[in-house]
């Protein structure tokens, strides 16, 4: 076995990096595993300041006619939880988990192409870091996320146009990595790893970053005729001079709904793959999870308007939005009943990742069948624009995503720190958790049907609504405290020394798991080589005479044992600079934009240096 | 199993909670017209086979969770059981016929409720940021004077009860272009007053329609569901129904331009709202006041501001009246001394009023019954 060489190669002026530890290799990392994790961590750290956004909004609206914080503030704090929760926390917190795992659960080295993968976290951290410095240039975006013109063309603060380059940095960094991503999956398979013995998750991977390259050009212009409209005074969409305002709308939703199936597939697929392992059983319905997941996202693309029930569209669009709308519920009822199915008869172990599974489960059918009552349109007229709504996502992304994604740290946790997170804290985290969660968006339902619109910054006592209001503050702050849970229990975990007694702590299923933890730079020290759907238990378990699953004794597998044989060299992409340059550039483009042609000249040169850096440089430092 | 019943009780008590709470004048649980009864209607359709899914599915979760727990004593696998293709089959008809069922009333009410009669009253509403205005189009409701022009209010529509009327929903600016004559600030609103219609979007350059009628006299909240910007969370109105002999006094009433004070505070008042003896006169560049030469409508219509009990103003903000019906002339000297301090980014400005003005303003604005 071996790394890449260690002589240094020179492209231009700047040295070909070779290290591999040590501070500085987090900036020149190609490596998959250690972009995911900066991705992790990157995008926790904005969860953290989502929350304490989420935490301002809920003391604002903890008793009527608060002061807290006036209009514009609230406008402002609202509008970047919408954006920070999607964009910088959802998104890439599973990206982290798609580019630590795919290449491990298939079979591979890396991703297709590493560098781009390095590109595509620079870019999205400083798009985060740009849009955060809208809060010290003038003003953080104030229209909403969905930010609708004419108002967000109209408004004379800063915000908005922070909003539009912000998102088309993000969006950049989405469309290289779901491109990487998906030419990794359909590429960069073991032998034997056909599609259909792929893990859910790869397939949940693929599907969404399919979403991801066909949804982000779409809004991507939207954000372009928003930025011209706001910075150079063309009229896409403003009324009073021919423009449209739903034009906004259709683009945004068409993206805005497939998103949504970008945020929650993910969680899916972390459902999918937790479940068997803890029920001791395979996963129920193998093909019918999968396909209704691609069903899932073709689907997707059919039923933005269902966003637009009270814009006015006319019986025609209503009545076939609402009916491709329940359509959706079919695929995702089937997922559900299957994921029961794998549980039915099972030998069910409540470990922290499975109370969290488990846990998404029960909160997403919530979200699920009050999205079903959105789809009955008329209804929808009461109800849209309503903290009903706001109840019926949180409970989607929130109960479904979000308890999927903390699933996956407990149990992805062992494999990338070789330390297992505390199980107590674990359970005590979930159970305040759920708690919370429930206290905080149960309550929103009453609060929508008794009337209380989203986006208001206060409200009267006369509106009937303070004490569900309250009951929902308080939960937020246990939402909070589970957290501060979970930040605890992980900063005393990793305290501990590395080493894990069992490195396949929950007796799994999947290929990752068949690598030591943490898995060395090149993963897999012999490609394996693939013959069944959960490869790695059934090179643990045959099934006897009776049907009965027996352990294979150590050493008598009929699969051969991953390769020891010494000296052979394998390739590795070196380190390199010039992802972090060219990505660098994007953002001063962006300010450039904001207040200077110069600067713009200044950063595209910078990208463009970086990207030429980038193709020259060879592909292992010599 | 006890969870369950207990999760149950608690969604049960919480809906009642809802339905019943008659102090909350936004419930959509308690419909006070026949377009909000037929939405809510919908809605409890709809809850049932929710309440049955919800039931089966999460009660399924539970059971497994309890029935199939790891024993300590248990130390074989369980069988491996792949799929069941007849389960699948079923699992995807069935809801698939429940959710086409659902659909078909959906379906036929979407239509139902699009229809416009042709007798109803019409109604045109306009949004600004962040008040509403009401124009009454129906040719028997134009003013007794001037070009007999539509009556017009602002923040409260009155109708007349049992009447079924339709809004003819339209978004116009508001604030500045009065002076710079183009028109600005064209935002999306949204038209709801939950216990008598659910919302209609209100779109510059669309004209959306709601129909609709409230059962009884009374007076109805309602407020802009469409962030609209920084104070869309006050941008609120009123819908007063009236009894048929209240309507016609009312009606009667707003065909008459405005009063005319002769005496007191109240004279001065006027005078400095229209600048008569070469001081004020800022008030009319934006506001109206029937009969007389303010006929800008880029600010609320004051003709008839202090008319009725229920009058408010500034998006709603406030009202005219306290509820024991006297002057709730502290709110108006508020809003007068500085509109942004009590209000941040409303569109009227601080024109630095003494006190003295200020009073004299209030007297006038209360004597335009």
């Amino acid at each position: 076995m071996a790394t890449a060489a260690t002589v240094p190669a020179r492209t231009g002026i700047i040295r070909r990096p070779t290290e591999v530890t040590g501070w500085w290799s987090w900036f020149t990392t190609v490596d998959h595993k250690k972009i995911g994790l900066l991705y992790g961590f990157s995008a926790f750290a904005f969860f953290l300041i989502g929350g304490v956004e989420a935490l301002l909004i809920r003391s604002q609206l903890a008793k009527p006619d608060n002061t807290l914080l006036n209009a514009d503030q609230y406008n402002q704090i609202f509008t970047m939880h919408g954006i920070t929760m999607i964009f910088l926390f959802v998104m890439p917190m599973s990206a982290a988990f798609f580019n630590y795992l795919i290449p491990l659960m298939i079979g591979a080295r890396d991703v297709a192409f590493p560098r781009l993968n390095a590109f595509s976290f620079w870019v999205f951290i400083l798009g985060g870091l740009f849009l955060y410095s809208s809060w010290f240039l003038g003003g953080a975006p104030n229209g909403g996320w969905f930010g609708y013109p004419p108002n967000s063309t109209t408004d004379p603060s800063i915000g908005m146009t922070f909003y539009a380059l912000g998102l088309v940095i993000t969006g950049i960094a989405s469309s290289a990595g779901a491109i990487n991503l998906a030419v990794t999956v359909v590429n960069m398979r073991a032998p034997g790893m056909t599609l259909f013995r792929m893990p859910v998750f790869v397939w949940m991977g693929l599907t969404v970053q399919f979403l991801l390259v066909f949804a982000l050009p779409i809004i991507t212009v939207a954000l372009f005729e928003m930025l011209f409209d706001r910075r150079w005074g063309t009229h896409f969409f403003d009324p009073t001079a021919g423009g449209q305002p739903l034009l906004w709308q259709n683009l945004f939703w068409l993206f805005g709904h497939p998103e949504v199936y970008i945020l929650i597939l993910p969680a899916f697929g972390i459902i999918s793959e937790i479940l068997p392992v803890f029920s001791r059983k395979p996963l129920f319905g193998y093909q019918f999870v999968v396909f209704s997941g691609i069903a899932i996202g073709f689907i997707g693309f059919g039923v933005w308007a269902h966003h637009m029930f009270a814009v006015g569209l006319g019986p025609v669009a209503n009545t076939a939005f609402g009916i491709t709308t329940a359509i959706i519920a079919v695929p995702t009822g089937i997922k559900i009943f299957n994921w029961m199915g794998t549980m039915y008869k099972g030998d069910i172990h409540f470990d922290s990742p499975m109370l969290f599974a488990v846990g998404a489960v029960a909160m997403f059918v919530i979200g699920g069948l009050s999205g079903v009552t959105h789809a009955v349109v008329p209804s929808d007229y009461q109800q849209t624009d309503t903290y009903y709504i706001v109840a019926h996502f949180h409970y989607v992304l929130f109960g479904g995503a979000v308890f999927g994604l903390f699933g996956a740290m407990y149990y992805w946790w062992p494999k990338a720190f070789a330390r297992q997170l505390n199980e107590l804290w674990g359970k005590v985290q979930f159970w305040i958790l759920l708690v919370g969660f429930n206290l905080t968006f149960g309550p929103m339902h009453i609060l929508g049907l008794g009337g209380m619109i989203r986006r208001e910054y206060t409200y009267p006592a006369s509106l009937g609504l303070t004490f569900w209001n309250q009951v929902s503050t308080v939960g937020a702050f246990l939402i909070a405290l589970s957290t501060l849970v979970f930040i605890l229990n992980a900063a005393a975990t990793q305290r501990k020394p590395k080493g894990l007694a069992n490195e396949d702590p929950w007796d799994a299923r999947t290929l990752e798991w068949s690598t030591p933890c943490p898995p060395p730079i090149y993963n897999f020290e012999e490609i394996p080589v693939v013959h069944s759907i959960d490869e790695f238990w059934h090179r643990k378990y045959v099934e006897d005479k009776e049907g009965r699953l027996v352990r294979v004794p150590a050493g008598a597998s009929d699969h051969p044992a991953d390769g020891h044989e010494e000296g052979h060299v394998i390739h590795l992409p070196s380190p390199s600079f010039w992802p972090l340059v060219a990505a660098v550039g994007l953002p001063v483009m962006a300010y450039g934009v904001l207040y200077s042609w110069w600067l713009v000249g200044a950063g595209a040169l910078v990208t463009v240096v970086g990207f030429m850096g980038w193709a020259m440089e060879p592909p292992v430092a010599e | 199993m006890r969870r369950t019943r207990w999760i149950l009780a608690l969604l049960a008590l919480s809906i009642l909670l809802v339905a019943c709470s008659k102090s909350a004048p936004q419930n959509t649980m308690n419909p006070k017209g026949p377009t909000a009864q037929t939405e809510k209607n919908l809605l409890v359709l709809v809850l049932w086979p929710a309440a049955a899914v919800f039931v089966i599915v999460e009660g399924g979760i539970l059971l497994i969770s309890i029935r199939f727990r790891h024993r300590k004593d248990r130390d074989r696998m369980p069988p491996q059981i792949h799929g069941n293709t007849r389960l699948e089959i079923g699992w995807t008809i069935a809801p698939a016929i429940v959710l086409a069922v659902i659909m078909v009333p959906t379906v036929s009410t979407i239509w139902q409720l699009a229809r416009q009669p042709a007798d109803a009253m019409q109604i045109t509403v306009e949004g600004y940021q962040w008040w509403w205005g009401f124009r009454y189009t129906d040719p028997d409701m134009t003013v007794s004077y001037g070009d007999h022009d539509a009556i017009v209010t602002a923040d409260v529509m009155v109708i007349p009860a049992g009447r079924t009327i339709d809004l003819s929903l339209t978004s116009l600016g508001g604030g500045a272009h009065s002076t710079s004559g183009v028109p600005d600030h064209e935002v999306i609103h949204s038209f709801w007053a939950p216990q008598l219609f659910g919302k209609q979007d209100v779109i510059p350059g669309e004209t959306n329609h709601i129909v609709f009628s409230a059962d009884e006299p009374g007076v109805y909240w309602g407020q802009c569901a469409e962030f609209c910007g920084l104070q869309h969370g006050k941008m609120k109105f009123r819908i007063s129904a009236l009894d048929e002999a209240d309507w016609q006094r009312w009606v009667a009433n707003q065909k008459d331009p405005a009063v005319k004070p002769t005496v007191g505070a109240a004279q001065q008042g006027m005078d400095l709202f229209f600048g008569t003896n070469g001081v004020g006169g800022q008030c009319i560049q934006c506001h109206g006041v029937g009969g007389t030469a303010a006929s800008s409508t880029a600010a609320p219509n004051l003709t008839h501001f202090a008319a009725t009990t229920h009058e408010c103003f500034a998006g709603c903000d406030f009202q005219v009246f306290n509820p024991d019906g006297t002057p709730n002339v502290e709110a108006l000297k508020a809003w007068l001394r500085d509109p942004n301090a009590v209000k941040l980014g409303a569109k009227m400005p601080d024109y630095g009023l003494t006190e003295q003005q200020i009073d004299t303003l209030v007297a006038y604005l209360y004597s335009l019954k």
